[in-house]
């Protein structure tokens, strides 16, 4: 039996659910129906839609909403904000080291050719600093429970993480529909987040950007699965939605075309990938970024978020070494816990993993979005001897772990309640003056009874978060 | 040997674009091997120019250019004090540990064939085994000018079975790097015995990284190590991490290149005058 948020491990109700389980018990079937109802409905006239790749019946879905919030005492956020700063302080310093001495690799604490062979580490980055030496930004890093007091990181997410807009959104759409629950409990706010945000992007502009920096946010366009996230976030930071056609460089300079003529742009939130930022640099074939805008950067003139070459952080296969990664560079124990890995380019390792596929959780190091992954005991004989045959060829591609009881969360069925597993994911923002996490995050929902798989392109759903104010 | 190189790369519009950049890898760094006596590049154009070196170590020139005419060239002209180090890089500044160099990248990625060829190299003393894959490459493979682009892989290439030195490098770095060595691009000019000193392209062979030895270059197109025929320009992880010039236009219609390079022996030539 999984952990549950609202009933825990022996069926008598947690603390944070105590009003919620109350008004839940009262609810009438009829009216959860009609808000969810409503629900969809806003959504739907707000636009808030995803493409799935490689789904030919329709590009444009719904993300579905559950009703019922997923709810965090203070005291266990408390807990979880301590060890994510930690983590992503450390992912940080690592990012500076790679790119700069190289002391961990040196150290012998991970093996050179897995950062250096590895195809997210950029070498054009070498011996580059970003302005005000931040490299992550923006984090979302999805944290998973199995326990009270057992929260493990799946994955930290420092490229271009996506999902705040579902967060903020989902919020937005709880108070309208519920204003008596908010009204019971005191919920700590995430609407801040959007300041937050800018304030964080504006002390990671150059030096040279003067009080006031330009920021635009950088979107491949209306064909991105994420495309409206990017036109939500530049809403809401006040700042210009832009593809790479609206911005150039001259003089090592970025500037945005505008029709008082040109501007320059100091702070890009990005979320266009590495490869197909500068075909200059990187993928000549690339129509969506802007030529010439590594030299920018590198000459320090224009701030990246995140920084290029950060992928090297979240490849999986160097997710392992995190906990290793948080030693020596902060000398102190990690707080939050990895998901016990075994590393497939290892022959132990790697026998262990043949001779457990129907147990285990197999990824592809440089995947995600649940793609490309198997899932032992979900999977048929067929897939698991293909999937094997995937494996055997090139092991160093692939990382192992047990298929984790995710917590439940009480989840609307057709107006009844079901238990349906999730995963949390924060967003954690870096700069300067430190990190910052607004309250909660995105709470991720498998939908079908019994799945694990909470990505949206696999038919996930999602949840608000609340943490309460103890 | 004191070589003499000038390179003209000439762009040539229906309709101008409004504005071009540019990234030059056209300038050669201080080796053990070539003594840069003079370097310069030159538009004949208006241009802002940001020198600068990459991670590779390559000196790169990045050009701005505003509203250009309707035909432009860039003269690349110097001298060269070369000597034979028989391929032996020796110690240059390099930021980018050999490691990166066992990537693969588009161009050479590894196939079974790749593969199957660096089997058959597989035991022995490292630098014989370098050598003898630079004579099976050049045994396997035809050197003619067309059968190839610039898009082609070290696969494609060794599919075919033939192409031109750019394919020939690719093929040497991909094989290497299932060998276990670390193998880079490398950029060129040869000055050329059999009087041939007027090219349409420059030159590119392999360099692989030897355990206590350092960098050697290959250059399977001919058969040969670097000797003090070559100078070397720049490096990278492919052809296009080397590229002369790697360039975008906004705006303007039908651009033409055309490159002309001309190589010569000072010493030879001055010796020629004097008869």
């Amino acid at each position: 039996m999984a952990f549950d948020e609202m009933n825990g491990t022996g069926g008598e109700i947690r603390s944070p659910y105590a009003k919620a389980a109350q008004w839940l018990a009262n609810a009438s079937p009829d009216l959860l129906k009609t808000r969810s109802r409503q629900a969809e409905l806003f959504f739907r006239r707000m636009g808030i839609t995803f493409a799935v790749y490689g789904d030919t019946e329709s590009n444009e879905r719904l993300i579905p909403f559950d009703l019922i919030p997923r709810i965090v005492s203070g005291a266990e956020w408390n807990g979880l904000e301590v060890g994510l700063t930690q983590r992503i302080n450390a992912i940080n310093a690592f990012l500076k080291d790679i790119y700069g001495p190289q002391e961990i690799l040196k150290a012998g604490i991970i093996p050179p050719e897995l950062i250096l062979t590895n195809q997210a580490y950029r070498p054009e980055m070498q011996g580059q600093r970003p302005p005000r030496d931040i490299w992550v930004q923006i984090a979302g890093v999805d944290l998973v429970r199995t326990g009270e007091d057992e929260f493990h990181v799946l994955e930290d997410n420092v490229r271009t993480p996506s999902g705040v807009s579902y967060m903020l959104e989902n919020r937005e759409m709880m108070m309208r529909l519920f204003p008596e629950l908010f009204a019971d409990h005191s919920v700590r706010p995430v609407e801040t987040y959007p300041d937050t945000l800018l304030a964080s992007l504006k002390a990671c502009a150059p030096e040279d950007a003067g009080g006031n920096p330009t920021i635009v946010v950088l979107t491949p366009g209306p064909f991105n699965s994420a495309y409206y996230e990017h036109s939500f976030l530049a809403d809401k930071l006040g700042a210009e939605l832009v593809e790479g056609s609206d911005l150039f460089v001259d003089d090592n300079y970025v500037y945005m075309r505008t029709t008082q003529g040109r501007r320059r742009v100091d702070v890009i939130y990005r979320r266009v990938d590495d490869e197909f930022l500068d075909p200059l640099t990187f993928r000549s074939d690339s129509a969506l970024g802007v030529p010439g805008l590594m030299a920018a950067y590198t000459a320090g003139n224009v701030t990246l978020a995140n920084a290029v070459g950060t992928g090297v952080a979240d490849d999986k296969a160097v997710y392992t070494y995190i906990p290793d990664i948080i030693r020596f560079y902060t000398g102190e124990e990690p707080i939050l816990k990895n998901v016990p890995t075994w590393r497939c380019r290892e022959a132990d390792d790697l026998k262990y993993v043949l001779e457990h596929l129907d147990e285990l959780v197999v990824k592809e190091v440089g995947g995600s979005g649940g793609y490309g992954m198997l899932i032992g005991p979900a999977a048929t004989k067929a897939e698991i001897e293909a999937f094997r045959a995937k494996l055997t060829a090139a092991p160093e591609e692939f990382i192992a772990q047990p298929t984790l009881a995710l917590s439940t969360a009480p989840t609307l069925s057709d107006g009844k309640l079901v238990q349906r597993h999730i995963d949390l994911r924060p967003f954690v923002l870096s700069s300067p003056n430190g990190c910052s996490i607004a309250p909660g995050g995105l709470t991720r929902v498998a939908l079908k009874e019994g799945s694990l798989v909470v990505n949206s392109s696999q038919g996930g759903g999602t949840k608000d978060t609340w943490v309460l104010e103890d | 040997m004191l070589i003499r190189v000038e390179h003209t790369t000439t762009y040539r519009y229906a309709r101008p674009p409004r504005a071009i950049t540019q990234i030059l890898r056209m300038s050669p760094m201080q080796t053990d091997g070539q003594h840069i006596r003079r370097w310069s590049v030159e538009p004949d154009f208006d241009a802002r120019i940001h020198q600068g070196t990459d991670a590779f170590g390559n000196i790169t020139h990045t050009l701005y250019v505003d509203n250009p005419p309707h035909e432009l060239s860039l003269l690349v002209t110097g001298e060269v004090e070369t000597t034979d180090t028989a391929g032996a890089l020796g110690q240059i500044p390099e930021r980018l540990s050999p490691l990166v160099y066992l990537r693969d990248t588009a161009l050479t990625a590894a196939d079974p064939a790749i593969r199957d060829l660096a089997e058959q190299h597989a035991a022995g003393p490292a630098l014989n085994r370098l050598h003898a894959l630079m004579g099976d490459i050049a045994g396997r493979m035809r050197f003619r000018i067309g059968a190839t682009t610039v898009h082609n892989s070290a696969a494609e290439a060794l599919s075919l079975g033939e192409g031109v030195c750019q394919d020939y490098a690719h093929l040497f770095i991909a094989t290497a790097r299932c060998m276990g060595f670390p193998a880079r691009y490398v950029s060129g000019h040869l000055f050329r015995e059999d009087g041939m000193n007027l090219q349409d392209a420059s030159h590119a062979w392999a360099e692989a990284y030897v355990e206590d030895i350092g960098w050697i270059g290959f250059d399977a197109a001919n058969g040969i190590c670097p000797t003090d025929r070559y100078i070397r320009i720049a490096t990278g992880l492919d052809y296009l991490g080397v590229a002369p010039v790697r360039g975008s236009s906004f705006g303007g219609q039908n651009e033409t290149m055309t490159v002309h390079i001309d190589v010569k022996d000072m010493r030879a030539s001055s010796q020629q005058q004097q008869q």
